[in-house]
């Protein structure tokens, strides 16, 4: 199992989550000017300010050389994992719906959030039980999370919500207190909260390794079976 | 061709910049003022602006959470 972890300029949590992922299989970089996703099963695209988060958080970083390979990647059902930043990237991209908003408080929140994993199944979430709880901090300015009703609707109807802010937790305003979603084929992921930080009892808490071990089985049990 | 292309929040979507500058006009003595929200100007020089609408529609706006009006 490899991972491939995108490098924008401006990323900033490349090596953690180059850390995280080598903690459940082999992990690479992946360069944003290249066309090369060096035959990765899964790709993540970290957090961070992707060229300087300019015009629109995650705006500009959709049209990198790479993002092109990224979106073949994710057609062809490859799994693509977007944190924060890499969220707002894949929204923008147009491969998960809806979009980030600047927090109601307009303040930076850098805190440690409860979640509840809505949907314990798929590629991202498997190794979860629905109604689990989850410790993983958030920390960042625009990360409340938008869609028209009908929309959230129809992402809620069809399991696409995975991962939900516990009440008293929403920590930026989010519809619905989404903290993740995916796509309709359940291979594109994107949630504000990093559970790249997470992965270490020493940092608090461990939680976050259960996404990426998730993906693993996933890959492991489809992908190279 | 010099254009301008006004970017703003989406009728409906909360706009909690456009609620702080309402709450702090008061604060001020400008009192009377409402349903303020806060948008982006870009100013552009153009050779084709029939190309505008595309270029907002692709990177300038984010078409599900922003409007947009061009002015040539």
């Amino acid at each position: 199992m490899k991972f491939g972890i995108v490098r924008f300029p401006g990323s900033c949590d490349d090596i953690d989550a180059l850390q995280a992922a080598s903690r459940v299989g082999e992990a690479v970089l992946l360069w944003h000017a290249d066309h090369d996703l060096q035959g990765v099963d899964a790709v993540i695209v970290p957090g961070g300010f992707s060229y300087g988060d300019y015009l629109r958080a995650g705006a500009i970083a959709r049209f990198a050389p790479v993002m092109s390979e990224v979106e073949e990647f994710a057609r062809e059902g490859g799994l693509v994992l977007g944190i924060c930043n890499g969220f707002q990237v894949l929204c923008e991209a147009g491969l998960l719906p809806g979009a980030l908003l600047p927090n109601v408080s307009l303040k930076f929140v850098f805190r440690q959030v409860e979640l509840e994993v809505v949907r314990g199944a798929g590629p991202f979430t498997g190794g979860c039980e629905a109604g689990e709880r989850l410790s993983i901090p958030v920390k960042h300015t625009t990360g409340r999370y938008y869609a028209p009703d009908v929309e959230l609707d129809r992402l809620e109807a069809a399991g696409q919500v995975l991962l939900r802010y516990v009440p008293g937790h929403n920590p930026n305003g989010s519809l619905r207190d989404i903290a993740g979603v995916c796509s309709e084929p359940r291979n594109v992921f994107g949630l504000m909260p990093h559970p790249e930080h997470a992965v270490d009892p020493l940092s608090g808490s461990a939680d976050g390794l259960r996404i990426f071990e998730s993906m693993r089985s996933h890959v492991e049990q489809h992908v190279l079976a | 061709m010099r254009a301008r292309v006004l970017v703003r929040p989406k009728a409906g979507i909360l706009d909690p910049q456009g609620q702080a500058v309402e709450r702090a006009l008061p604060a001020l003595g400008f009192d009377g003022v409402s349903n303020v929200h806060v948008g982006r100007l870009i100013e552009l020089d153009v050779d084709d602006p029939e190309r505008l609408p595309e270029m907002c529609e692709r990177l300038l706006t984010n078409p599900l959470i922003e409007d947009y009006t061009i002015e040539q």
